[in-house]
């Protein structure tokens, strides 16, 4: 009888275990819609390790730890285990769940700080662009080649977010996710991206390239990207900065460097004269 | 005349005038106790009804319910009402209740006091709340208030700054008065060593409040300076800067969110022992490890910052100082399952919220050492990730810690038995809804839906339903929680003395409904 209960607790507990790692190991499988995206970057690569073997060592921990809780909420309670035990110490045990994980958090900071220290290298970019953040639309200035971006919700998505709207936000393609002028850049290259906002403070997420930045109003902040493939990557602001804040939406095109260039040559063709640096009237009637 | 004859002649002295009059004038711990835990359950229902707000708004992508500008208030209301109005207050009357009990105490040290430091509430959250009907809404730019888009808010923004000071005088005034009743009403015989642990959680908690409130309240008069008598703490153009706020916002918010546990690791240190009816494992270290992440609350506010810009070896400092926390953060949850470890374990509902809160803070302190890692952080910040992360820890962890002591201590204050098979049902209930109100927000934010936003692409649609509809159970079975307590309050089964058999401590010894005044005579300490 005893015997019998205890199989089955036991297997209770293993199919529990297994379901919860099922749970858990959702997201490693699963497309973009339950974890980060692996990125088209070097650096977004190198993040999406860091944040899978930091998941990995959480599950592991959680299976043991679980593990103990399941099993002592089992076993030890008082219809199976009417008479406690007394102890309530031992010193091997403290010194080591001490020392244990201290070692565990080593192996995450190591990889953590090497790749911070990558993030943070500056040295030998072949591209800069300058954007801020607007309560509610982005600037893209390219210094270089005199260019100036301004990139709001696209109209169609604005049209779907009006109120007595005549379209539906699921018959719009990227719905708040899509821009009237995109940023523009070139694969292949080490671009530095330097951020500030222009009024409060606004912050550049693009989860493709792995990274976001604060656009603080008066300080600058730098980052850097390397595109690999070409397409379009969306991403929003992701600072509170007003009643339009979930309305800015971030699109990057990566062209290769000569389909670059012909996107700056004609941009420079098509917007020429001061008329281009307008800021153009915030259209967000909503 | 016998001392119990004279402790009876006392206490009839003291009767409390009836009505109003007793609750505006008393100086009494239990009920000062009672008047900040109503408070608190009040306030977790108007929290609620902007949370229930939120989840409507963002039940499908095309919702129109509410504009954005008045999301983005629900959203920041929520935050500052849940953590000033329904956690924090309720930890103060745990502590106005129980301290004195438990440490063989009449009362709290300074009474009126006391008095003062709950009667200032109402008055704060009033300022607070009436701002959502001022010419340009109430506060709309998260309970962090972040300059300046802070600054640009409408008539409400000087309402918010003096409300938060009147808060944090409370606090203050709380605080002290735990800290002067713990340290000098201990009965003859308690060391501070042989205090129960929740005393020692907020004797801890206590000097963590004293330390940092002052540093909100300096703040937000810093933006209030900013905004009306021509200062530039926080503007570049005269000589400051907005990051200036972050640092102090964060030097004062990191220990609030200790302010917000440490009290719950304490309740939770009371419920496993005795209902594994086994004594706490490693007592000292426990204290400790209380210690230590009171310590080292205080120098990691920088992992909040991590996108702001700072310098590379502020980053590292701050990754590695968080990190850091996780360890004495392990030894308390160890310690707890060495505590249930061949105990005779039953289930009644405070221990089995207290069981959750095991498994489900530590999942948030999971997600909180993935935060702490910079380079990962790039990804997670204020995204739905952080917002799972703390609300593992806010709402199943110091929250459901929060109704397990409820649960634990009704029959004391009571009297009576409330209903353990609604207590059960209201258990399961909240534990099942606020995983799939709370566990999907992991996902939404990796695959990159960015916090505090008022729509959203179509691509998150399908979980932001789950996560919808987790939290309308999730709210509505609170409201069994409620019917619990009244239920409880006004009839059930007679609770004796020590209402639990496991149950030690001196709040046990006192008979049920614990007397007006706790220990005229200093109990015996063995
Ligand atoms: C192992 C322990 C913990 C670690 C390592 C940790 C780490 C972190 C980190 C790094 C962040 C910043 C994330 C970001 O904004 O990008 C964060 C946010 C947060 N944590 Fe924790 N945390 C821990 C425990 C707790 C506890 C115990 C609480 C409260 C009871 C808490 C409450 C919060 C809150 C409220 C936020 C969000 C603040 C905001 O941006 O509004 N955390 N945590
Ligand atoms: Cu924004
Ligand atoms: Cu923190």
């Amino acid at each position: 009888m005893v015997t019998r209960r205890r199989a089955i607790a036991g297997s209770l507990t293993i199919l529990g275990a297994l379901l919860s790692a099922a749970v858990l190991a959702a997201p490693a499988r699963a497309a973009s819609e339950y974890n980060l995206p692996y990125g088209v970057t070097p650096i977004s690569h190198a993040v999406y390790r860091l944040h899978m073997l930091a998941f990995w060592m959480m599950c592991g921990i959680g299976v043991i730890v679980f593990g103990l809780i399941f099993y002592s909420v089992i076993f030890h309670r008082r219809s199976r285990h009417p008479v406690p035990a007394k102890f309530h110490e031992n010193t091997v045990f403290e010194i080591v769940w001490t020392i244990l994980p201290f070692f565990i958090l080593v192996i995450l900071a190591v990889p953590a700080a090497r790749l911070l220290l990558r993030m943070e290298n500056l040295r030998h970019s072949q591209l800069t662009v300058r954007i801020t953040g607007y309560q509610w639309l982005w600037r893209y200035t390219y210094p270089r080649y005199g260019i100036n971006v301004y990139s709001r919700l696209s109209n169609s998505s604005l049209a779907a977010v009006q109120y007595g709207r005549h379209l539906s936000p699921y018959a719009v393609p990227h719905y708040l996710r899509s821009v009237t002028h995109p940023m523009v850049v070139p694969t292949g290259e080490k671009i530095r991206l330097l951020v500030t906002g222009g009024d409060v403070i606004h912050a550049w997420w693009v989860p493709a390239f792995g990274l976001q930045i604060d656009g603080n109003p008066g300080l600058i902040n730098a980052m850097w990207i390397k595109v690999l493939k070409p397409g379009v990557y969306r991403g929003a602001c992701n600072q509170i900065c007003g009643w339009g804040h979930g309305y800015m939406p971030i699109v990057v095109v990566a062209k290769p460097p000569k389909q670059f260039l012909a996107w700056v040559h004609h941009w420079r063709a098509t917007h020429q004269g001061p008329g281009q640096g307008d800021f153009p009237p915030h259209p967000l009637g909503l | 005349m016998s001392s119990e004859a004279l402790a009876h002649d006392h206490a009839a002295e003291h009767a409390p005038p009836r009505g109003l009059m007793r609750w505006i004038t008393t100086t009494n711990h239990k009920d000062i106790g009672t008047m900040y835990l109503v408070l608190s359950l009040i306030m977790f229902f108007v929290g609620g009804a902007m949370a229930m707000v939120i989840r409507a708004q963002l039940f499908r992508p095309d919702m129109q319910l509410v504009t954005p500008l008045f999301f983005n208030q629900m959203a920041t209301m929520h935050g500052l009402i849940m953590i000033f109005g329904a956690v924090m207050p309720a930890f103060v009357g745990l502590a106005n209740w129980m301290i004195p009990m438990m440490i063989g105490a009449p009362d709290m040290a300074l009474p009126r006091l006391n008095n003062w430091s709950f009667w200032i509430l109402p008055f704060a959250f009033t300022l607070l709340l009436i701002t959502l009907f001022l010419p340009g809404g109430g506060p709309q730019g998260g309970w962090t208030m972040y300059v300046p888009f802070n600054l640009q808010l409408g008539y409400g923004f000087p309402f918010m700054i003096f409300a938060i000071h009147l808060m944090g005088i409370s606090s203050v005034m709380g605080a002290i008065n735990i800290i002067a009743t713990i340290l000098n009403m201990r009965a003859p015989g308690m060391t501070l060593m042989k205090m129960p642990l929740f005393v020692w959680a907020w004797l801890i908690t206590a000097y963590l409040l004293i330390a940092v409130m002052p540093v909100l309240a300096g703040g937000v008069t810093m933006q209030l300076l900013d905004r009306y008598f021509g200062t530039h703490f926080f503007s570049v153009a005269g000589g400051g800067s907005p990051i200036l706020w972050e640092h102090v916002f964060w030097f004062f918010g990191h220990p609030e969110v200790y302010i917000m546990i440490l009290p719950a690791f304490g309740i939770i240190s009371e419920i496993i022992p005795t209902f594994s009816r086994k004594p706490i494992f490693g007592y000292r270290s426990m204290v400790y490890a209380l210690a230590s992440i009171a310590f080292l609350s205080f120098i990691v506010w920088g992992h909040h910052m991590f996108v702001v810009g700072m310098p590379v070896a502020a980053d590292l400092f701050f990754m590695f100082s968080t990190m850091l926390i996780a360890v004495p953060t392990g030894i308390k949850i160890f310690n707890w399952v060495a505590t249930m470890w061949k105990g005779s374990l039953t289930f009644e509902t405070p221990m089995l919220f207290a069981v959750a809160f095991i498994v489900l803070f530590t999942i948030g302190g999971f997600s909180g050492v993935m935060l702490a890692l910079v380079p990962a952080d790039f990804q997670y910040n204020n995204s739905y990730f952080v917002v799972a992360h703390f609300h593992y820890v806010l709402v199943t962890g110091a929250v459901f810690a929060i109704m397990a002591a409820v649960y634990y201590w009704l029959p004391k204050w009571t009297g009576h038995m409330y209903n353990e098979f609604w207590g059960k049902t209201h258990f399961w209930l909240s534990a099942i809804a606020a995983n799939v109100l709370y566990f999907p927000m992991h996902f939404l934010g990796l695959a990159g839906m960015p916090r505090r936003i008022p729509d959203y692409p179509l691509q998150f649609a399908n979980l932001n339903m789950v996560v919808s509809i987790g939290g309308f159970v999730f709210g509505l079975s609170q409201l069994i929680f409620v019917a619990v307590i009244f239920s409880c309050v006004r009839a059930g089964k007679k609770a004796e003395a020590r209402a639990w058999e496991g149950a030690r401590g001196l709040e046990w010894t006192l008979p049920s409904p614990a007397p007006y005044h706790s220990f005229s005579t200093p109990p015996e300490i063995a």
